[in-house]
């Protein structure tokens, strides 16, 4: 009998790991957060079997919300089968028995962790943000008295002299990921670490959105259909990412891509970071400029033993 | 005398009704309630049927806002109850043993309001509004016995409504969509909002801004 089994003698976890009480208090937050869009709400977070930094908020989130007929999708950087989504995704096989997908469109709740799925997201879908640090101020002002008078006050000054140091510097506004948002005109919000490339997708999004930081014991949320803008100024208006080659294996335009490093020679190529997309687009007949070819078989197709030598 | 002959003994004494049942099942029964009132909150104007999981409270706890109590107050809730609740001493026990929350008697003290005769209910600014710091500290305040065709419409616009969208609840007092008003003027502070039904719950959150229709 190994230490699994073991474990398993004693009896099951509660559904979804977490206990009752636990529950109902992550549940009372997430109200809290709907019903202030923007504001975190202080939670009583709970040391998880995962260390912090690997999602233990949006674990806590996702637990609390979870039931029976949900279908769950969990990604990390835009794809199914990083470590981080596979050991989470089957922390909630073991403790819920729940169905998992990889599929965007079949999943009724989306664990992420810095991205959006580039499939716009539906009215019956809620999606779960992993999140570092969830206060935008913080590298500004560290004292978190003094950043939560700032969101009282709606003091955001602070926020737009940074943006504006970007500009003084380097001529453009240079942060790229966790690029502050305003909500619904009141709270100043860090988007979690996605790239800016999806702020846009935030802005009025058909599905709720909940952002869970364990370590840090915050929980926000955006409702549905809320306003989101991305802070910039008149003559400097926000902009998205923009790559000059499609996917490399998809050919899609206008998605986020990851680079991948082929060789020690500068070899690279870039494919979409959302690894459902590419599948899905793949599968539909779309290839792109560095996918091999239909008729080429299985990876190392003939020339396997070759390779091997 | 066996146990038995004594609990019979004690209820005769007492002449308390027993204590109607809690969820049946505690761990799915709460988790769909939740969804629904999550959903709610989330996209004001709707209306969520609630799985009050075959509950019967004693009246005038309704069994929808009995499976909402159930689903989100504990021993860190303080609770507030109006006067027909308050007088009811199976509610107060049907709350003390299943959920386990300090039922208090100013509401300004409590993180929830149940209000059972709505019509007559106090100013919705003796509740806690929170604070510009903690604006999350506030009363959440259930309202019970609603139907969702009676009272005047109100419309309905900000985060979670795609456009605009119209409530119809009632009964309410007649001020009640005024201080329902001031109370999202005053953002982040204020008061939520849930109207139980008979099956279905509806919500109104603080950030929703509030246009009443001419009847």
């Amino acid at each position: 009998m190994n230490d699994t089994a073991q474990i398993y003698d004693q009896g099951e976890y509660n559904f979804a790991y977490l206990d009752e009480q636990t529950k109902r208090m992550i549940r009372r937050a997430i109200l809290k957060g709907i019903a202030i869009p923007g504001y975190q709400v202080p939670f009583a977070s709970r040391e998880m079997p995962m260390p912090y930094g690997w999602g233990t908020g949006g674990v806590q989130v996702t637990a609390a919300i979870l039931g029976q007929d949900d279908c769950l999708k969990m990604i990390d950087q835009g794809s199914d089968d990083t470590t981080n989504a596979v050991s989470l995704r089957g922390f909630f096989e073991k403790t819920a028995g729940i169905r998992t997908t990889y599929e965007t469109s079949e999943a009724t709740v989306i664990q992420t962790r810095h991205r959006i799925p580039e499939k716009p997201l539906t009215e019956d879908q809620v999606l779960v943000f992993q999140v570092p640090i969830p206060e935008p101020l913080r590298f500004l002002e560290p004292r978190e008295t003094e950043t939560r008078k700032m969101h009282a006050l709606e003091d955001y000054g602070l926020m737009h002299v940074k943006l504006y140091e970007d500009i003084a510097k380097n001529g453009h506004i240079a942060t790229t990921y966790a690029y502050p948002v305003k909500v619904n005109d009141r709270y100043v919000m860090d988007p979690s670490p996605t790239p800016k490339f999806d702020n846009p997708k935030i802005d009025r999004m058909a599905a709720l959105q909940l952002y869970g930081a364990g370590r840090e014991k915050r929980i926000y949320a955006i409702p549905p259909y809320t306003k989101v803008k991305s802070l910039d100024f008149e003559d400097y208006p926000f902009e998205v990412q923009t790559f000059d080659k499609p996917c490399g294996l998809c050919g899609a335009e206008n998605v986020y891509l990851d680079e991948v490093i082929l060789d020690d020679k500068g070899g690279r190529m870039f494919v979409c970071s959302d690894s459902d997309h590419c599948e899905e687009r793949r599968a539909d007949g779309h290839l792109g400029p560095m996918a091999a070819s239909p008729e080429a078989g299985q990876f190392g197709g003939q020339n396997a033993q070759e390779t091997a030598r | 005398m066996t146990p038995t002959n004594t609990s019979l003994a004690e209820t005769t004494q007492t002449g308390a009704a027993p204590l109607a049942a809690g969820f049946a099942d505690p761990v799915h029964d709460a988790q769909g309630c939740f969804r629904a009132v999550m959903n709610a909150m989330a996209r004001p104007a709707t209306r969520q049927l609630i799985p009050a999981g075959g509950l019967k409270p004693p009246a005038p706890l309704t069994p929808v806002a009995a499976a909402i109590a159930l689903t989100l107050i504990d021993y860190d809730t303080p609770v507030w109850l109006d006067k027909p609740l308050m007088s009811s001493e199976a509610v107060k026990q049907f709350l003390r043993f299943h959920t386990g929350a300090p039922i208090v008697s100013e509401p300004v003290e409590a993180a929830f309001a149940l209000v059972s005769a709505p019509e007559s209910m106090i100013p919705l600014a003796s509740f806690n509004q929170g604070s510009l710091e903690y604006p999350d500290r506030s009363t959440t305040v259930i309202l019970l016995g609603q139907t969702f065709s009676a009272g005047p419409a109100v419309m309905l616009e900000g985060p979670g409504i795609k456009d605009t969208a119209l409530l119809t609840t009632g009964p309410v007092p007649p001020v009640f969509w005024d201080q329902v008003i001031a109370n999202n003027r005053q953002f982040p502070r204020g008061i939520d909002l849930i109207f139980a039904g008979a099956s279905e719950a509806a919500a109104l959150p603080r950030s929703t801004r509030i246009t009443p229709q001419e009847a």
